[in-house]
């Protein structure tokens, strides 16, 4: 059964204009495959938030075949420029590469991840497949013109919690972070 | 050449986002360190963002709807982010360490 939502387009030949937009796209995924492999799987945490930050990098080429280039940059902005950077200085204060023998080592736990994982991924992508998805009849543009009327008139209740969240957030960190030195 | 016109596809977008998920919940699973497994949850994140914006490409009536989802997604997940590593600081202040197997003292 064929339910798979495919926009018609022509069947690219590999040196039009749209076979190198799909070169693109491949290596994009190439992208955030390694990345997430990296990030997931590395020994050492340095090299797991690099791997984070090159997932993220990719991420954000998706965002842009998604036609968002808006979201594209702010995934650039929030998350490669200042999420990783954080857990980049979460690894430097914690200095979890010295370690002095652990009580316990679990065994189980990588394979039964992996097999956890492996399950995951093999419904998702299943239930992504065979269903029947509903297309729906366009109303938007969803340009950021659109987005930032959204933001200031359907969404603006949410927009100022948001606001009021990351305000909390950040005295949170600072008070938790203080906390036992005199 | 169908392989070059995967990216107008939606399964695409959604097989990318299952691998996604599926690195993250291994990564919470079988990591250690909590700095590994914070790293392992915002995979999670981003894969539900990749779903949200595939929907909103190829579904969706409004186009923009799956956008602010998404730019909420991430304000919550830099605050959730600030928090953690701050608790993950502070946690290292008291144990000396950040190994989950260390942090046992609730289990009498």
């Amino acid at each position: 059964m064929e339910s798979v939502i495919c926009l018609p387009a022509a069947n690219p030949s590999l040196f039009s204009a749209e076979g190198f937009v799909g070169l693109i796209f491949l290596l994009t995924i190439g992208i955030i495959i390694f990345g997430a492999a990296v990030a997931t799987t590395s020994r050492r945490l340095v090299r797991c938030v690099a791997g984070l930050a090159i997932c993220f990098t990719g991420v954000a080429g998706i965002y842009y075949f998604l036609m968002s280039p808006f979201v594209a940059m702010m995934q650039m902005l929030i998350y490669v420029g200042a999420v990783s950077i954080l857990i980049a200085f979460a690894v430097m204060m914690a200095d979890p590469e010295d370690h002095h023998g652990t009580a316990r080592a679990p065994v189980l736990a990588s394979p039964l991840g992996a097999a956890v994982g492996a399950m995951l991924f093999a419904a998702l992508t299943g239930m992504g497949l065979n269903t029947e998805w509903q297309v729906f009849d366009r109303r938007g543009g969803g340009t950021i013109k659109d987005v930032g009327v959204a933001f200031l008139t359907d969404y603006s209740m949410v927009f100022e919690l948001v606001s009021i969240v990351l305000l909390v957030a950040i005295i949170g960190a600072l008070v938790l972070a203080r906390r036992g030195r005199s | 050449m169908i392989i070059l016109n995967l990216y107008n596809c939606l399964g695409t977008y959604l097989v990318i986002a299952a691998m996604l998920f599926g690195f993250g919940i291994y990564g919470l699973v079988a990591r250690k360190t909590l700095i590994g497994m914070l790293i392992a949850s915002e995979l999670v994140l981003a894969a539900s963002s990749i779903n949200f914006m595939a929907f909103n490409r190829f579904l969706a009536p409004d186009p923009t709807v799956g956008q602010i989802f998404t730019l909420f997604i991430m304000a919550i997940a830099a605050a959730e982010a600030a928090i953690a590593v701050s608790i993950v600081v502070a946690v290292y202040r008291n144990y000396k360490s950040i190994d989950t197997e260390d942090l046992v003292d609730l289990q009498g």
